[in-house]
């Protein structure tokens, strides 16, 4: 990863255009209001020579021009500079995907952290603003800053020197001193509000737990003293961030004094005429309006760069499996066999599947059961082809290695624990699965996964919105779409990954029929726990800590004594309501 | 204008800090007036008068000595605006989550507790910029022009008569357009909003989407998606930047009016330079404030919507909290037990939400102490409602429980808890240390103490195992145990209670069979010698306790041991049946 600023400039450069040209506007803008005082202060000037009045005619024109361009100007930059930004946003937002697209979704599923995808959002959002808050307002200063320092220099070069040092002084040398004064309280105060946020959380979500126990008085002491911490941390920075109003202000009439104990001299020395004292007064206090975002700039600076490191570190990763040169290509019904199949996620991390076989020819079952963490969708990922291995998987005689992705994929359906709906009708989360297929397949495919009668007493049918913005979906009902895509799928491996295993004992009933149909004809890996539903597979293996412990067929594996007897027993000692 | 009651009387408070702020503020724009005067002499005085540098000095010095006050003056206000909204948001912070623990689970639930977290944390922080900018910003906004006026009216009426025309403006173009420019940006901010939940939605249905192959043809969909977001947005900021548009025009042209009427009369010599440039100095000064405060005004809306949410769950006692209690109630050991004969339900009803069906209804029961007693049902019967009742996390609201013949509501929750165990399916996991999590039970109880609860849990050997043993971080951001792990854990924590009551849910995950069998029996260890509800999943658990109430629709349909329940041929018997058959080989 190379610095994520450039990358990302170079990611804003097809709007150069754009950018200039709101650029320009800014500087127009802030120009103009110095061009307002200035002219004015010319003008007054002037007047109180009394010339005729034709002589103040130029100096009027010019007022009145200042007067109204000003907030034609701030319209048009504004305009431009959002034109800009949203444009950004849609080349950032389609670069990301198209970057995240191939490291989907082994390089998300190793970072667990539930709420990386949210982060990622809010991430590009920051970036989004990087033209407005961060490229245009030191490229404004600097343009307008080289204005006024050009009308000084007219008069006379110390001027404009004076003029620049003190405007790199309020732009330039406040901001890097606050930041570095601050930098120890900064830190401080992220640490603080993490710990602040986490404590609410855990206040909130686990209220039960703490009332049970009568802890709450003291849990609140807690949250007290945090919120406590946080405040203090808030006044010293405060008090830091408090200097650069202050300084502003007093580098401005700095300036003014510094100018003016230079020019007065020349007027006294009749190298300058006292007319114009007024005027560079104005120019000197209206030229300040350019620096005055920049600390802000600055510390947008420092999260779009946070932002754009976590971004790029993510997108420079390597997906995690590469498409081979010259693929194969699959005919026939596949048959699947594994043998001595090794998998760590990481070089010299733990293994989490070690010594995996078995043969499975088309349409033969296979049962997989063990505890939680004993590696069964890690294994239901390599056959995806989610991640390189060791060892073999075969499909049709030839290692899936030597296979497109897409290919190893097409020839593939899975039900996982829980599925995915997007904020979209019915009718598009079914079709997802076969975008060409006709009404009457997917009404079929629906029927099939029995939830087309459901599906019909709503209101709007198969256009009803589903997900987050839509109407909720129970967690059986979900399942039932999962199920009903697998059928318009039509693939004839079949890869089951405990469908039911987060439904209620009456809902996993009604989906264990519609997943038996899904079953008929198909070639099928079932990691279940339900062991009954294992009766009929040709084979069940057995694992625990990545290793098959035992495998024979339910019946036999029952009488043996073993794990899997111990795990039966258990679960006929559940009770389940009729 | 954006002022809310229950926000001012929040001010009133700390009404000292907010004064002290305006108050600086004031005297820095009054200083603000001192400066422009000296620098108006100054150089009236050089220009006109044919002073040297000598000359004017002490007027040029003047100029930045009243600079230097003046940022002491801007940085002190910025410190007691710092102070008034630390104050406030510490008290409203603190009044809000006790708050929320006074409400209870049955309040913050599942869904809504993401949003309560928003609150009390964001929601607070948006105050911040409410009182400590808005708030002063408005009383500065009329101030510091009525101030300038005071000074220009005596040097020049006429300029003075042109400010105070144009000056009402401002504020009505900005309320003007605030108001059209609030409607259409909500519904803008509304549309960002989805577009970016889309932008999620896909990233978090990527897996799906690569599994269907899908996945490429979404590029096009979210640059059209986002095109289309710019196009619209577009069209709505044509109108809003109308607003930006009206501020700068009024301020500049209103400058531009002065300074040409003046410059006129200054040419027919009614007015003298000095004065002129003065006022010419003080022109843009005068728009300052209400400029601010226009720009602050984004601040002021934002601190009223999240004030609105925070006091809707402070709800109407929130003019009075309630004292909250600070020291927690005397253990159980200390004022003895209080369940002595019977725990009973008498015609107990509850609804969680009006119009719903009950949960239960006309529930009734009795349990005798040192009574082990399995509620058994299909889910949604009303077995965690009987649980939650029991906790007092809800009330009833019909029928009352009664202990040892007194009403339950007799006694505060808090001393009522006290006697209370519970052990709930999945434990919430602090972030904290092993050894904090299960402290939780007993805050007073030493190292040893808890080593031990964790024995009895069967919990020690794996906490002996972790990284730090009993120092582990654990929780969202330590951590992660498995469920069994996370079981045990609450088993220690109801050992290291020690109450006489112990209410648990027993877990339906899929443990292996050595963990489930620790549990087993540290539960069969925990409810001995104790008073025991448990709703149970499992047969080996039923046959053994005292009793079984059979919960269907919340009432209790069936009473008895397991076997005599079994002989009935009724619903357990159907229950327990039911698998039996549907499992037989």
């Amino acid at each position: 990863m190379n610095d994520p600023f450039r990358q990302l400039l170079r990611r804003t450069a097809p709007l150069l255009h754009g950018m200039i040209l709101a650029a320009l506007l800014g500087v127009a803008t802030i120009a103009s209001g110095i061009g307002l005082m200035a002219t004015s202060a010319y003008l007054i000037a002037r007047a109180a020579l009394h010339p005729s009045i034709a002589d103040l005619q130029v100096a009027i024109v010019g007022v009145r021009f200042f007067g109204i361009a000003r907030g034609l100007f701030r319209y048009a930059e504004r305009y431009v500079s959002h034109e800009v930004t949203f444009r950004l946003l849609a080349r950032l937002r389609v670069w990301f995907y198209q970057a995240l697209e191939p490291l989907a979704p082994a390089r998300l599923i190793q970072r667990r952290s539930g709420d990386l995808l949210a982060r990622i959002v809010a991430d590009i959002e920051t970036l989004e603003n990087i033209y407005l808050r961060v490229l245009a307002p030191p490229l404004v200063a600097l343009l307008v800053s080289a204005l006024a320092a050009l009308l000084l220099g007219r008069f006379d070069s110390r001027l404009a020197f004076v003029l620049l040092s003190l405007l790199a002084a309020a732009g330039l040398g406040l901001p890097l001193l606050i930041r570095a004064l601050s930098r120890s309280v900064g830190a401080q105060m992220v640490a603080v509000r993490a710990e602040l946020n986490s404590r609410v959380l855990d206040g909130i979500q686990g209220i039960a737990d703490l009332l049970a126990f009568g802890y709450e008085p003291h849990y609140l002491a807690q949250v007290r003293h945090t919120s406590q911490r946080w405040e203090h941390l808030q006044r010293s920075m405060a008090r830091l961030s408090g200097l650069h109003g202050a300084l502003m202000g007093l580098l401005m009439s700095l300036a003014v004094w510094a100018v003016l104990s230079l020019a007065i001299p020349l007027v006294s020395a009749r190298r300058m005429d006292g007319l114009y004292l007024a005027m560079i007064a104005t120019i000197v206090l209206s030229s300040f309006e350019a620096v005055l975002p920049l600390p802000q700039a600055l510390q947008w600076l420092e999260n779009s760069l946070e932002s754009a490191r976590r971004l790029f570190q993510l997108v420079d990763e390597r997906p995690a499996v590469l498409d081979p040169e010259q693929p194969a290509h699959l005919v026939s019904t596949p048959h699947l066999r594994v043998e001595g199949l090794r998998f760590a996620y990481t070089p010299d991390g733990p293994l989490v599947l070690d010594d995996i076989r078995f043969d499975l020819p088309a349409g033969k079952h296979l049962g997989i059961v063990g505890p939680s963490g004993a590696g069964k969708t890690t294994l239901i990922h390599l056959l995806l082809r989610f991640w390189e291995y060791e060892g073999s998987i075969l499909l049709n005689g030839k290692e899936l290695s030597a296979y497109r992705q897409e290919e190893v994929r097409r020839h593939m359906a899975v039900v996982s624990q829980r599925t995915h709906l997007f904020n979209a009708t019915i009718r598009e989360n079914l079709l997802l699965a076969r975008p060409e297929a006709i009404e009457a397949e997917m009404i079929e495919a629906a029927r099939q996964a029995q939830i087309h009668d459901w599906v019909q007493s709503l209101p709007q049918a198969y256009e009803t919105p589903v997900g987050e913005l839509g109407v909720r979906l129970s967690a059986g009902q979900r399942q039932q779409i999962a199920i009903a895509r697998a059928f318009l799928k039509g693939a004839p491996i079949l890869l089951l990954d405990e469908p039911t295993v987060h439904l209620d004992p009456l809902t996993e009933v009604q989906i264990v029929h519609a997943l038996q149909a899904l079953m008929q004809g198909r070639t099928v890996v079932n990691i279940t726990h339900r062991l009954n539903s294992l009766e009929s597979a040709d084979e069940v293996l057995v694992l625990n800590a990545g290793r098959i412990i035992e495998r024979g067929r339910h019946a036999d594996l029952i009488q043996q004594g073993g794990f899997y007897q111990r795990l039966w027993t258990l679960q006929n000692d559940i009770l389940r309501p009729a | 204008m954006q002022l809310d009651r229950r926000l001012l009387r929040q001010a009133r408070a700390v009404r000292l800090e907010v004064g002290l702020t305006v108050g600086l503020g004031l005297l820095a724009g009054a200083l603000l007036v001192g400066q422009a005067y000296f620098l108006s002499q100054t150089i009236g005085q050089v220009f006109l008068g044919g002073a040297t540098l000598r000359q004017v000095r002490p007027w040029l010095l003047a100029v930045v000595v009243l600079a230097l006050v003046r940022a002491l003056l801007v940085w002190g206000s910025e410190q007691t605006a710092q102070r008034a909204a630390g104050r406030v948001k510490h008290e409203l912070r603190e009044r809000l989550f006790a708050r929320l623990l006074a409400l209870g689970p049955a309040y913050v639930h599942g869904e809504r507790s993401g949003e309560l977290v928003n609150t009390t944390v964001e929601g607070i922080e948006a105050l911040d910029a409410y009182f400590r900018h808005y708030l002063p910003q408005l009383a500065l906004a009329a101030l510091v022009p009525l101030l300038i006026l005071a000074v220009v009216f005596p040097q020049d009426w006429l300029s003075g008569l042109v400010l105070l025309l144009t000056a009402p403006l401002l504020p009505i173009f900005m309320i003007l357009i605030g108001h059209l420019a609030q409607t259409v940006t909500r519904r803008q901010w509304a549309s960002l909003s989805l577009m970016s939940a889309h932008f999620l939605d896909v990233l978090q249905g990527l897996t799906t989407l690569k599994l269907l192959g899908r996945s490429r043809e979404q590029v096009r969909t979210i640059a059209e998606i986002s095109d289309r977001f710019r196009r619209s947005t577009m069209g709505v900021l044509r109108v809003t930047f109308l607003s930006a548009l009206v501020l700068e025009m009024v301020s500049t042209i209103g400058t531009a009016l002065v300074a040409v009427q003046i410059g006129l009369r200054l040419l027919y010599g009614r007015l003298s330079f000095t004065e002129s440039f003065l006022v010419l100095l003080l022109a843009p000064e005068f728009y300052l404030p209400l400029r601010t405060l226009g720009a602050r005004f984004h601040a002021g809306v934002a601190g009223v919507a999240a004030a609105q949410r925070i006091f809707e769950v402070l709800g109407p006692t929130a003019e009075a909290p309630p004292p909250l209690p600070t020291r927690p109630p005397p253990a159980p050991s200390r004022c003895g037990p209080i369940l002595t004969s019977t725990l009973a339900f008498q015609q107990v009803s509850y609804t969680y939400e009006a119009g719903r069906h009950p949960a239960v209804h006309g529930l009734s029961f009795e349990i005798k102490v040192g009574e082990t007693v399995a509620l058994v049902g299909p889910s949604g019967a009303g077995k965690s409602t009987i649980a939650s009742l029991l906790l007092r996390f809800i009330e009833p609201d019909a029928g009352m429980i009664t202990v040892d013949g007194r009403a339950l509501s007799d006694y505060p929750p808090e001393v009522w808890r006290a006697q209370v165990s519970w052990v709930p399916q999945t434990p919430y996991l602090f972030y904290g240390s092993v050894a904090d999590n299960i402290r939780l039970a007993r805050p007073e109880a030493t190292l040893d103490e808890i080593a031990w609860a964790a024995r009895q849990a069967h919990a020690h050997p794996f906490i002996e195992a972790l990284p730090q043993g009993y120092d582990t971080i654990i929780g969202e951001r330590g951590m992660r145990l498995s469920g069994g792990e996370a079981q045990r854990l609450a088993l220690a924590r109801a050992f290291l209670k020690d109450a006489p009551l112990v209410i648990l849910d027993e877990a339906t995950a899929h443990l292996d069979p050595e963990t489930e069998d620790l549990i087993q029996l540290s539960i069969e260890r925990l409810i001995q010698g104790r008073t025991a509800v448990i709703i149970a999943h499992r047969l080996r658990t039923v046959s053994r306790v005292d009793r079984i109430l059979v919960i269907h629709r919340g009432q209790v349909v069936e009473e008895g041991s397991h076997p005599v329940l079994v002989e009935q041929g009724g619903w357990y018997a159907r229950l327990v049946g039911a698998y039996l058959r549907s499992s037989a080989p």
